[in-house]
């Protein structure tokens, strides 16, 4: 069986199954596969045999009145009728199944807004982009969005759902193999659409037992994803610098933005400071704090030649500190200053490479 | 029959081309034949253009970041080219050239019931077109085709141009299936009756009774969208305390009884090249004529397949998902009885019938594709995935323009009296049913990968099979534009087909090719169904007075 699956689901270009779920997906898909096939051939080929066996013989030639006879009907009604019913049968008890979660699922609520995904468990931590769950424990997740229709989609749990701006969806999962998974977003989104990517961490539940108790603690808003254990020692006291880097990252800033020179779809924070920045609008200014402040509560305001005007406006969710901070840290961007800045989280970054 | 020029009646008598000349007289023209051949260049030119679109968004795919254009320019692309295939080919062609070139014709009537109305349809599509295309280009519209809201209410680019005329084009579709209802209905020569009306009479009074029906909810819903942009009403923005679902569900109302606009004409033209390259009446010609009807019904009552992922009810999806199944037993029922047409036959493998076989081998796997996404739980997989894009694509441009080219090349002579190389049609069938097949089955392979659909960058283990879908695009395009090329030096070097060239019984073609300007000098008396083949020679057709 396991061969069988294995050989199947790489014969149709599956990802890994990481849920019970998913393998029983994938043994319907196998099943609806495999006798469609079948029908469609069998079908096809008998048009063929008919093509080359009835060829014509003369340009006039004559044939006979060929009428169907009530049986001939029953059949090309009958036979697709009742495969297709068997695959409903199956298909659409599994559908009810993830759409009803199990008693004490563990919640997370997840925010889908232009262009990143944010996780937040009850009385635990956030994050951006990364969702941590503990391997064979069922969890339910509630989704919504800040602003369009995004859709929460693991290839590997075969399961997708979409986030709706003003109400909440959920659907649950109990993922069993652990490893780390790519998150799309399924729905069109806008500019940012195909770079809306977030992972999946399945962690051996002592692990996440143990990494849950830990944010449970310092009940810090995690920080950047991919790097944990670093995030947590960044000191709040420490340099607004880095408390800008720290709070750009939660922001998802760098969805738009880089610090390396690269242009995406905002413009690099590198060397912004000081420069003179020309407008769409034909005007010119030197970005300085007034301008960065700006730029982040009315951003299509002044929007930079080159740029289409998409920055959501941070006004009420940045504190006037923490707009402080993110400046401060743009201001350290600076290619004469010694800076290794790390890259953003998810191990799925598009390639964005010219 | 073997053509002749001389004895070819098309030279001899003036024919509808060229009865008047001049471009005004094609301006104002009243002849159903005549606005089909308008129909023709217009539906083909937008062909192309969508053509074009989709080949660079293609090119766009070839590496996983950006190769020659920026995200804005790939979405606002995606829209122009699912815009145009489908408001501006897609839903207009079939219907608009053969549908009114041929249903008088088959008929035994001179013109179509409204034939005004009829030329009236031909400046909505001018007006609607040039509209839609020129808003989209010039305002940037980055929605798709299908304008979900929030979304489409709120992006920065400009959104109501494009409703405009995707609102006039659906009024264009509106008069056209309605002067086909009553023409249908009321100008059959004697002896036509319902139970000898060609099928493709009887798939196009099907589409029209869609098209009728479901096309007024898409003109409702574009105009929600526009007063919502225009004029802030909170219908579909939950900020503004709108329901954002309300919009996929109008939307969907009218466009999936819609997508069976596309493919039924289709499946009508198959069905007269089937019998006419089998020299064969239809096995179960009734079975085919109610299972059109039974597909404009149950087309109905399945919009809500497209909301599986949505948060719709489960006992909703359910219903959807189930009925969604006998749309697809009414397509295999047509399936069927078309591949039974052929036994015992007496089967002329020339490039419409190719084109048909092709049809088949699409239909069938862009069917079973539908019926497995309505098994509801493998959707919540698939559901706006490359999965959904390659199973439409293969009904639309593995069924739709398979069947097109099909019809296109039965009916060239009858539409123009002279033949293409048939060598050459040959060739580009081949190609382009290979390059369909390498521009689309990986497409469903990256479904299952699980590639998200409107995706401008890709992680990179998508790369490989888009490569190949755009080495296989590239095929598609070269077939496409070798058949454009051919038809055309048809016209001045072409053979001259003679009034019948494949021998047919289709009712059409008891007229010369050409037809005349005034379809039949007197009307024509049918003692017998169409393509009836049993005998020698088609008994003559009677002449009442
Ligand atoms: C055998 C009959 C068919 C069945 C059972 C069927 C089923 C489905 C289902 C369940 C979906 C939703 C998939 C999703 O969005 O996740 C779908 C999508 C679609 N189908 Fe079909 N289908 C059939 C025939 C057709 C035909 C005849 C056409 C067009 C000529 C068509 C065009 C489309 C299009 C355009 C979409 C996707 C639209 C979009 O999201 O942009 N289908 N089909
Ligand atoms: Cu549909």
């Amino acid at each position: 069986m396991n061969l069988v699956n294995e050989f199947l689901r790489k014969l149709l270009f599956l990802p890994l199954q990481a849920s019970e779920w998913a393998r029983q997906l994938d043994y319907l898909h196998y099943y609806v596969f495999i006798t469609a096939m079948l029908g469609a051939w069998v079908t096809l080929a008998t048009a063929v045999v008919f093509m080359i066996r009835f060829r014509r013989k003369h340009a006039e030639q004559s044939t006979p009145i060929v009428d169907p006879k009530p049986i001939h009907e029953a059949v090309f009604i009958g036979l697709p009728l009742v495969l297709f019913l068997s695959y409903f049968a199956i298909g659409y008890p599994q559908y009810v199944r993830l759409q009803t979660p199990p008693k004490g699922a563990i919640d997370v609520y997840v925010q889908g807004k232009k262009w990143m995904w944010k996780f937040a468990y009850p009385g635990g931590p956030n994050s951006t982009d990364v969702l941590r769950v503990p391997a064979g424990r069922p969890v339910r997740l509630l989704l919504t969005s800040r602003d369009v229709i995004h859709s929460f989609f693991v290839p590997a749990l075969r399961m997708k759902q979409d986030a709706l701006p003003g109400r909440y969806t959920q659907i649950w999962f109990n993922a069993d193999l652990p490893g780390r998974y790519p998150i799309f977003c399924a729905e069109y989104c806008g500019l940012g659409h195909s770079s809306m990517l977030g992972e999946l961490v399945v962690m051996p539940p002592a692990e996440w037992d143990e990494w849950m108790e830990r944010e449970r603690r310092s009940n810090q808003p995690q920080a950047q994803d991919g790097q944990p254990v670093e995030a947590e020692q960044v000191d709040l006291r420490g340099s607004l610098v880095d408390q800008g880097r720290r709070i750009a990252a939660v922001q998802g800033c760098f969805k738009c933005h880089t610090v390396d020179g690269t242009q995406h779809i905002g413009p690099t924070w590198l060397d912004l400071y000081g420069r003179t920045v020309k407008l769409e609008n034909g005007k010119t200014l030197v970005a300085d704090e007034a301008y960065l402040t700006r730029s982040m509560m009315e951003p299509n305001a002044e929007v930079v030649a080159g740029y289409k005007p998409v920055m959501p406006t941070y006004q009420g969710k940045l504190a006037a500190p923490d707009a402080a901070a993110i400046t401060e840290f743009i201001k350290s961007l600076r290619t004469d200053a010694p800076t290794a800045e790390p890259q953003k989280g998810p191990i799925y970054v598009p390639v964005t490479g010219k | 029959m073997s053509p002749s020029p001389a004895s070819s009646p098309a030279y001899q008598t003036p024919n509808y081309l060229n009865a008047v000349k001049g471009v005004g007289s094609w301006l104002t023209t009243l002849d159903h034949k005549r606005i089909g051949v308008m129909y023709l260049v217009l539906t083909v030119l937008s062909f192309f253009l969508g053509g074009v679109f989709a080949l660079l968004l293609r090119i766009e795919l070839v590496t996983p970041g950006p190769t020659i254009m920026d995200a804005m320019t790939y979405n606002r692309m995606f829209t122009l080219h699912g815009v145009i295939m489908i408001f501006l080919f897609m839903i207009p062609a079939i219907p608009g050239i053969f549908g009114n070139f041929f249903i008088p014709l088959m008929i035994g009537a001179q013109d179509v019931a409204f034939p005004r109305i009829n030329l009236l349809s031909v400046y909505l599509y001018l007006a609607g077109a040039a509209i839609a295309v020129w808003g989209m280009i010039q305002g940037g519209t980055d929605t798709g085709w299908t304008f979900y809201t929030p979304y489409s209410t709120t992006t920065v680019t400009t959104v109501a141009p494009v409703l405009l005329g995707a609102f006039i084009l659906g009024m264009g579709s509106i008069v056209t299936g309605l002067n086909f209802i009553v023409t249908v209905h009321t100008m059959r020569a004697p002896g036509v009756t319902w139970m000898r009306l060609p099928l493709f009479v009887w798939a196009m009074y099907a589409t029209s009774v869609i098209q009728v029906l479901a096309t007024p909810v898409l003109g409702m819903t574009l105009l929600l969208v526009a007063f919502e942009r225009v004029f802030g009403f909170g219908i579909f923005d939950p900020a503004r305390g709108g329901d954002p679902i309300l919009f996929q569900h109008l939307f969907w109302f009218y466009s999936h009884p819609a997508v069976y606009i596309m493919i039924l004409p289709a499946m009508g033209v198959v069905s007269e090249v089937v019998q006419t390259f089998s020299r064969k009446n239809m096995f179960g010609y009734k079975a085919v004529a109610f299972s059109s009807l039974g597909i404009a019904f149950v087309g109905f009552f399945v919009w809500g397949h497209h909301l599986f992922t949505s948060g719709q009810s489960t006992f909703a999806s359910g219903v959807f998902g189930v009925l969604s199944m006998f749309v697809g037993l009414f397509t295999a029922i047509k399936v069927f009885n078309w591949t039974a047409t052929m036994y015992q036959g007496a089967i002329q493998v020339s490039a419409p019938f190719v084109y048909f076989m092709g049809f088949l081998y699409f239909l069938v796997f862009g069917g079973l594709t539908g019926i497995a996404l309505s098994t509801v739980s493998l959707d919540v997989h698939w559901q706006d995935t490359y999965f959904v894009v390659a199973h439409f694509h293969f009904i639309m441009v593995g069924g739709t323009i398979m069947a097109f080219l099909a019809g296109l090349h039965y009916w060239w002579p009858k539409m123009f009296g002279r033949m293409y190389s048939e060598r050459w049609a040959l060739a580009a069938a081949v190609l382009v049913i290979v390059g369909f097949n390498a521009t689309f089955i990986p497409q469903f392979l990256l479904g299952n990968m699980g590639m998200p659909r409107r995706y401008y960058s890709y992680p990179e283990q998508f790369w490989p099979l888009n490569v190949a879908s755009t080495a296989g695009a590239s095929l598609l395009g070269l077939g496409f534009t070798i058949v454009l090329v051919y038809l055309v030096v048809s016209l001045v070097k072409g053979r001259v087909s003679g009034p019948n060239p494949w021998n047919s019984r289709g009712y059409e073609w008891n007229t010369p090719s050409p037809p005349e300007a005034q379809n039949f000098p007197e009307t024509p008396v049918h003692d017998r169904g169409p393509h009836e083949y049993q005998d020698g020679p088609a008994a003559e057709v009677k002449h009442a007075h």
